[in-house]
Protein backbone atom coordinates (compact mmCIF):
# COMPACT_ATOMS: atom_id res chain seq x y z
CA UNK A 1 0.00 0.00 0.00
CA UNK A 2 0.35 3.44 -0.34
CA UNK A 3 1.65 6.03 2.17
CA UNK A 4 -0.14 9.24 2.46
CA UNK A 5 2.83 11.56 1.00
CA UNK A 6 2.66 9.54 -2.31
CA UNK A 7 -1.22 9.78 -2.72
CA UNK A 8 -0.72 13.66 -2.29
CA UNK A 9 1.75 13.99 -4.46
CA UNK A 10 0.35 11.47 -6.82
CA UNK A 11 -3.27 13.12 -6.83
CA UNK A 12 -1.50 16.75 -7.58
CA UNK A 13 0.77 15.49 -9.90
CA UNK A 14 -1.81 13.78 -12.50
CA UNK A 15 -4.10 16.45 -11.82
CA UNK A 16 -2.66 19.51 -12.58
CA UNK A 17 -0.79 17.75 -15.47
CA UNK A 18 -4.95 17.53 -16.79
CA UNK A 19 -5.10 21.01 -15.80
CA UNK A 20 -2.20 21.56 -17.67
CA UNK A 21 -3.89 20.27 -21.16
CA UNK A 22 -7.64 21.09 -20.32
CA UNK A 23 -7.32 24.57 -18.58
CA UNK A 24 -9.08 27.35 -20.82
CA UNK A 25 -6.67 30.23 -20.23
CA UNK A 26 -3.29 29.07 -21.79
CA UNK A 27 -1.42 30.87 -18.76
CA UNK A 28 -3.62 28.55 -16.55
CA UNK A 29 -2.30 25.64 -18.38
CA UNK A 30 1.69 26.55 -17.77
CA UNK A 31 1.08 27.02 -14.11
CA UNK A 32 0.03 23.66 -14.05
CA UNK A 33 2.90 21.94 -15.72
CA UNK A 34 4.91 23.73 -13.33
CA UNK A 35 2.92 22.14 -10.46
CA UNK A 36 2.91 18.83 -12.20
CA UNK A 37 6.84 19.20 -12.58
CA UNK A 38 7.42 20.11 -8.87
CA UNK A 39 5.31 17.55 -8.08
CA UNK A 40 7.56 15.15 -10.08
CA UNK A 41 10.72 16.62 -8.33
CA UNK A 42 8.32 15.37 -4.99
CA UNK A 43 8.56 11.88 -6.12
CA UNK A 44 12.40 12.11 -6.95
CA UNK A 45 12.67 13.32 -3.40
CA UNK A 46 10.84 10.32 -1.98
CA UNK A 47 13.40 8.42 -3.93
CA UNK A 48 16.38 9.44 -2.59
CA UNK A 49 17.43 11.33 -5.10
CA UNK A 50 17.76 14.92 -3.78
CA UNK A 51 20.31 16.03 -6.50
CA UNK A 52 18.01 15.52 -9.77
CA UNK A 53 14.83 16.55 -7.61
CA UNK A 54 16.97 20.07 -6.92
CA UNK A 55 17.83 19.94 -10.99
CA UNK A 56 14.40 19.63 -12.04
CA UNK A 57 12.96 21.79 -9.83
CA UNK A 58 15.75 24.08 -11.14
CA UNK A 59 15.33 23.22 -14.69
CA UNK A 60 11.65 23.15 -15.49
CA UNK A 61 9.70 25.20 -12.59
CA UNK A 62 12.67 27.62 -12.91
CA UNK A 63 13.45 27.71 -16.76
CA UNK A 64 10.85 26.39 -18.69
CA UNK A 65 7.57 27.49 -16.59
CA UNK A 66 9.06 31.34 -17.06
CA UNK A 67 9.71 30.43 -20.74
CA UNK A 68 7.10 29.26 -21.79
CA UNK A 69 4.52 32.10 -19.60
CA UNK A 70 6.79 34.59 -21.74
CA UNK A 71 5.83 32.89 -24.99
CA UNK A 72 2.24 33.00 -23.98
CA UNK A 73 2.39 36.51 -23.37
CA UNK A 74 4.02 36.94 -26.69
CA UNK A 75 1.29 35.45 -28.58
CA UNK A 76 -1.55 37.37 -29.27
CA UNK A 77 -4.67 36.33 -26.74
CA UNK A 78 -7.18 36.15 -29.20
CA UNK A 79 -5.85 33.63 -30.85
CA UNK A 80 -5.64 31.46 -27.82
CA UNK A 81 -9.33 31.48 -27.66
CA UNK A 82 -10.49 30.66 -31.01
CA UNK A 83 -9.19 26.91 -31.19
CA UNK A 84 -11.51 24.57 -31.32
CA UNK A 85 -11.07 20.39 -30.89
CA UNK A 86 -13.92 18.60 -32.75
CA UNK A 87 -15.65 16.46 -30.39
CA UNK A 88 -14.87 12.90 -32.02
CA UNK A 89 -10.85 13.27 -31.87
CA UNK A 90 -11.87 14.13 -27.98
CA UNK A 91 -13.72 11.15 -27.98
CA UNK A 92 -10.81 9.10 -29.68
CA UNK A 93 -8.11 10.94 -27.92
CA UNK A 94 -9.82 9.66 -24.55
CA UNK A 95 -10.61 5.99 -25.91
CA UNK A 96 -6.56 6.02 -26.86
CA UNK A 97 -6.16 6.91 -22.97
CA UNK A 98 -7.88 4.42 -21.96
CA UNK A 99 -6.50 1.66 -24.22
CA UNK A 100 -2.56 3.00 -22.91
CA UNK A 101 -3.29 2.39 -19.83
CA UNK A 102 -4.94 -1.02 -20.01
CA UNK A 103 -2.51 -2.31 -22.22
CA UNK A 104 0.51 -1.28 -20.55
CA UNK A 105 -0.61 -2.02 -17.28
CA UNK A 106 -1.65 -5.20 -18.16
CA UNK A 107 2.09 -5.74 -19.25
CA UNK A 108 3.49 -4.89 -16.08
CA UNK A 109 1.09 -6.40 -13.84
CA UNK A 110 2.05 -9.85 -16.16
CA UNK A 111 5.35 -8.78 -16.20
CA UNK A 112 5.51 -9.55 -11.75
CA UNK A 113 6.67 -6.02 -11.36
CA UNK A 114 3.87 -5.85 -8.65
CA UNK A 115 5.12 -8.49 -6.66
CA UNK A 116 6.58 -7.01 -3.42
CA UNK A 117 9.21 -8.78 -3.52
CA UNK A 118 10.53 -7.06 -6.33
CA UNK A 119 10.94 -3.83 -4.50
CA UNK A 120 14.12 -3.13 -2.83
CA UNK A 121 14.24 0.12 -1.50
CA UNK A 122 15.79 -0.72 1.29
CA UNK A 123 19.55 -0.13 0.34
CA UNK A 124 21.39 3.32 1.03
CA UNK A 125 20.86 5.77 -0.94
CA UNK A 126 23.50 6.73 -3.68
CA UNK A 127 25.31 9.48 -2.41
CA UNK A 128 25.98 13.11 -4.35
CA UNK A 129 29.86 12.27 -4.26
CA UNK A 130 29.47 8.73 -6.70
CA UNK A 131 26.85 10.47 -9.08
CA UNK A 132 29.66 13.35 -9.67
CA UNK A 133 32.27 10.79 -10.11
CA UNK A 134 30.69 8.96 -12.23
CA UNK A 135 29.73 12.20 -14.59
CA UNK A 136 33.03 13.70 -15.00
CA UNK A 137 35.02 10.12 -15.51
CA UNK A 138 32.79 7.65 -17.46
CA UNK A 139 30.19 9.99 -19.05
CA UNK A 140 32.86 12.66 -19.20
CA UNK A 141 32.28 12.74 -23.26
CA UNK A 142 28.19 12.91 -22.93
CA UNK A 143 28.96 16.24 -20.12
CA UNK A 144 30.83 17.61 -23.03
CA UNK A 145 28.80 16.57 -26.28
CA UNK A 146 25.59 18.20 -23.70
CA UNK A 147 27.05 21.03 -23.35
CA UNK A 148 27.52 21.29 -26.86
CA UNK A 149 24.11 20.93 -27.32
CA UNK A 150 22.68 23.23 -25.05
CA UNK A 151 24.91 25.93 -26.82
CA UNK A 152 23.59 25.15 -30.27
CA UNK A 153 20.03 25.41 -28.68
CA UNK A 154 20.57 28.71 -27.61
CA UNK A 155 22.52 30.08 -30.35
CA UNK A 156 19.68 28.21 -32.84
CA UNK A 157 16.29 29.98 -30.87
CA UNK A 158 18.30 33.73 -30.87
CA UNK A 159 18.45 32.94 -35.03
CA UNK A 160 14.90 32.04 -34.91
CA UNK A 161 14.08 35.01 -33.20
CA UNK A 162 16.23 37.75 -35.12
CA UNK A 163 14.15 39.85 -37.46
CA UNK A 164 15.82 40.29 -40.83
CA UNK A 165 13.15 42.73 -42.23
CA UNK A 166 14.06 45.21 -38.60
CA UNK A 167 17.81 44.67 -38.91
CA UNK A 168 17.65 45.67 -42.33
CA UNK A 169 15.71 48.96 -41.82
CA UNK A 170 17.93 49.69 -39.18
CA UNK A 171 20.89 49.52 -41.53
CA UNK A 172 19.44 51.48 -44.31
CA UNK A 173 18.59 54.40 -41.44
CA UNK A 174 22.41 54.03 -40.55
CA UNK B 1 5.20 1.50 2.05
CA UNK B 2 5.74 2.55 -1.25
CA UNK B 3 6.43 -0.13 -3.98
CA UNK B 4 8.11 0.43 -7.71
CA UNK B 5 4.89 -0.44 -9.52
CA UNK B 6 3.35 2.81 -7.72
CA UNK B 7 5.98 4.49 -9.57
CA UNK B 8 5.86 2.96 -12.47
CA UNK B 9 1.63 3.06 -12.46
CA UNK B 10 1.97 7.34 -12.16
CA UNK B 11 4.37 7.00 -14.73
CA UNK B 12 2.40 5.49 -16.83
CA UNK B 13 -0.72 7.89 -16.13
CA UNK B 14 1.08 10.90 -17.07
CA UNK B 15 2.72 9.53 -20.06
CA UNK B 16 -1.23 8.44 -21.20
CA UNK B 17 -2.07 12.33 -20.63
CA UNK B 18 0.85 13.85 -22.49
CA UNK B 19 -0.68 11.02 -25.67
CA UNK B 20 -3.86 12.54 -25.36
CA UNK B 21 -2.86 15.62 -25.26
CA UNK B 22 -0.80 14.64 -28.23
CA UNK B 23 -3.77 13.43 -30.35
CA UNK B 24 -6.86 15.88 -29.24
CA UNK B 25 -4.26 19.22 -29.01
CA UNK B 26 -4.01 21.40 -31.83
CA UNK B 27 -2.92 24.65 -30.02
CA UNK B 28 1.06 24.08 -30.65
CA UNK B 29 1.76 25.33 -27.42
CA UNK B 30 -0.40 22.46 -25.81
CA UNK B 31 1.37 19.95 -28.08
CA UNK B 32 4.73 21.26 -26.44
CA UNK B 33 3.27 20.66 -22.85
CA UNK B 34 2.06 17.46 -24.10
CA UNK B 35 6.01 16.79 -24.70
CA UNK B 36 7.11 17.57 -21.27
CA UNK B 37 4.89 15.35 -19.39
CA UNK B 38 5.89 12.37 -21.52
CA UNK B 39 9.23 13.28 -20.69
CA UNK B 40 8.95 13.79 -16.97
CA UNK B 41 6.87 10.43 -17.11
CA UNK B 42 10.09 8.51 -18.87
CA UNK B 43 12.49 10.55 -16.17
CA UNK B 44 10.29 8.66 -13.24
CA UNK B 45 10.69 5.56 -14.42
CA UNK B 46 14.62 5.97 -14.78
CA UNK B 47 15.05 7.36 -11.24
CA UNK B 48 12.43 4.60 -9.82
CA UNK B 49 14.50 1.91 -11.25
CA UNK B 50 17.82 3.20 -10.40
CA UNK B 51 16.29 3.46 -6.89
CA UNK B 52 15.37 -0.14 -6.89
CA UNK B 53 18.22 -1.22 -8.63
CA UNK B 54 20.80 0.51 -6.55
CA UNK B 55 22.60 1.97 -9.45
CA UNK B 56 23.37 5.86 -10.37
CA UNK B 57 23.70 5.60 -13.91
CA UNK B 58 19.78 5.86 -13.93
CA UNK B 59 20.05 9.38 -12.24
CA UNK B 60 22.57 10.04 -14.15
CA UNK B 61 20.41 9.51 -17.51
CA UNK B 62 17.78 11.08 -15.87
CA UNK B 63 20.21 14.68 -15.19
CA UNK B 64 21.22 14.60 -19.15
CA UNK B 65 17.73 13.90 -20.12
CA UNK B 66 16.30 17.13 -17.92
CA UNK B 67 18.67 19.24 -19.56
CA UNK B 68 18.51 18.14 -22.98
CA UNK B 69 14.27 18.60 -22.73
CA UNK B 70 15.11 22.02 -21.59
CA UNK B 71 17.03 22.73 -24.86
CA UNK B 72 14.38 21.16 -27.14
CA UNK B 73 11.74 23.16 -25.14
CA UNK B 74 13.70 26.38 -26.44
CA UNK B 75 13.84 25.57 -29.71
CA UNK B 76 10.27 24.43 -29.83
CA UNK B 77 8.84 28.14 -28.38
CA UNK B 78 10.95 29.88 -30.66
CA UNK B 79 9.55 28.01 -33.71
CA UNK B 80 6.26 28.71 -32.22
CA UNK B 81 7.34 32.57 -32.15
CA UNK B 82 8.30 32.38 -35.68
CA UNK B 83 5.30 30.34 -36.95
CA UNK B 84 3.05 32.56 -34.55
CA UNK B 85 4.82 36.07 -36.93
CA UNK B 86 4.17 33.87 -40.42
CA UNK B 87 0.52 32.87 -39.69
CA UNK B 88 -0.36 34.57 -36.56
CA UNK B 89 -1.53 31.74 -35.65
CA UNK B 90 -0.62 28.90 -33.26
CA UNK B 91 -3.06 26.24 -34.73
CA UNK B 92 -1.03 23.57 -35.65
CA UNK B 93 -4.07 22.95 -38.75
CA UNK B 94 -2.79 26.70 -40.16
CA UNK B 95 0.80 25.85 -40.37
CA UNK B 96 0.11 24.88 -44.42
CA UNK B 97 3.56 25.99 -46.48
CA UNK B 98 5.03 22.25 -45.55
CA UNK B 99 1.95 20.82 -46.56
CA UNK B 100 2.13 18.93 -50.16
Amino acid sequence: MVDAVFAGIAILTIGSAVVALEARELVYGAIGLAISMLGIAGFFLLLDSPFVAMFQITVYVGAVAVLVIFTVMLVRTQALFSIKEDRGRKVAGIILLLVFIGGIGAVLLASGLGKPTFTNFNTPAIDIAALGKQMVTYYGPVLVLLGLTLAASVIGALALARREDIEQKNERAD
Amino acid sequence: MNELIDFVAVALFLFAIGIYGLVVKRNAIRMIFSIEIIANAANLNLIAFSRNLHNPQGQLFALFSIAVAAAEVAVGLGIIIIAYRLYKEIDVKEFRSMKG
